[in-house]
């Protein structure tokens, strides 16, 4: 089962990577970008039936930083 | 007595023996070097030295990987039994990761590796590690970091600030931390991480000698135990 886990910054916590490529859309003349935030995406290949609080667990204890981040599950289909 | 001291290594680490040094010179004692794959730390530890450097190639977050090696599963143990613990520089990220500190440290505001020596200012002078400072005063030490920006919410800044576990604060603006601190305490106060590097001050011929009081305080404290 292909598992993919979405990290990104909770709001309110300042995001430096975010405002650069803001500013360098800006720079390339796009217009109407209002804000930019910068994530983590992490592919994982596990075994049919891998519990979801299996999968939380793994988020909260080493894939995402709860201080500063959020993350969000999301089960792809089996190829 | 002899001050028994470890410094743990890592892949990656880069400051290992820069800390080792610093503990034999003021100590007078050898440290202990300590592998990252170890499970157990040797007994009867005096002090524990978490160094800087890029440890597993700062892979997923800084700090991340080593926060989840066996041996600071045996760090926060000892630790939590009252083992002093110092974590400089990436040190220091190794500790929020594991939970031993509050708080995160995200990339530099300005998002450049900053490589200088900067002043800070010494918040906390009842600490085992600090008690060699003046309170207010005004050191110099060299921060070399690209993830040096001290995050916590507002909530935990203020106990922070009531408690008194802001030991140092950056004298000018250095990466853009909240409150500009530069270094926390642990409630219990033995455990100590700052992004700056005491043990590249020890000596005139580094440039300085601002961070020998640091490790001064720590071997006073044990003596006086």
């Amino acid at each position: 089962m292909k598992v993919r886990i979405l990290v990104s910054l909770k709001p309110g916590v300042l995001d430096p990577q975010g405002r650069a490529v803001h500013h360098a859309l800006e720079g390339l003349g796009f217009k109407g970008v209002e804000d930019v935030r910068v994530g983590r995406v992490i592919e994982l290949e596990v075994a049919e039936g891998t519990g979801d609080e299996s999968l939380r667990e793994m988020c909260e204890k080493l894939l995402a930083n709860m201080v500063i981040e959020n993350y969000r599950i999301e089960k792809l289909e089996t190829a | 007595m002899a001050f028994r001291a470890a410094v743990v290594t890592f892949p990656g680490s880069n400051c290992d023996r820069d800390l080792a040094v610093a503990l034999e010179k003021v100590s007078g004692t050898a440290a202990i070097r300590v592998w990252h794959g170890d499970a157990e730390l040797p007994e009867q530890l005096d002090f524990i030295g978490l160094p800087g450097g890029f440890s597993y190639g700062d892979y997923l977050r800084c700090g991340a990987m080593a926060a989840r090696s066996p041996i600071v599963r045996a760090v926060v143990e000892a630790a939590n039994k009252g083992v002093p613990v110092l974590g400089v520089c990436n040190g220091f990220q190794v500790l929020t990761e594991s939970g031993l500190l509050p708080g995160a440290l995200m990339r530099n505001a300005q998002l450049k590796f900053v490589c200088r020596t900067v002043p800070l200012v010494v918040e906390n002078s009842q600490s085992l590690f600090t008690s060699g400072y003046e309170q207010g005063a005004t050191i110099m030490l060299p921060v070399a970091h690209h993830d040096g920006n001290y995050f916590a919410d507002e909530a935990t800044l203020d106990r922070l600030e009531g408690e008194g576990r802001v030991a140092f604060r950056y004298g000018d603006q250095v990466n853009g931390s909240q409150r500009a601190i530069a270094g926390v305490l642990n409630a219990a106060g033995n455990v100590l991480g700052m992004m700056p590097h005491p043990e590249r001050a020890i000596e005139p011929e580094l440039g300085g000698t601002d961070g020998r009081a640091l490790f001064e305080s720590a071997v006073k404290a044990l003596v006086a135990a």
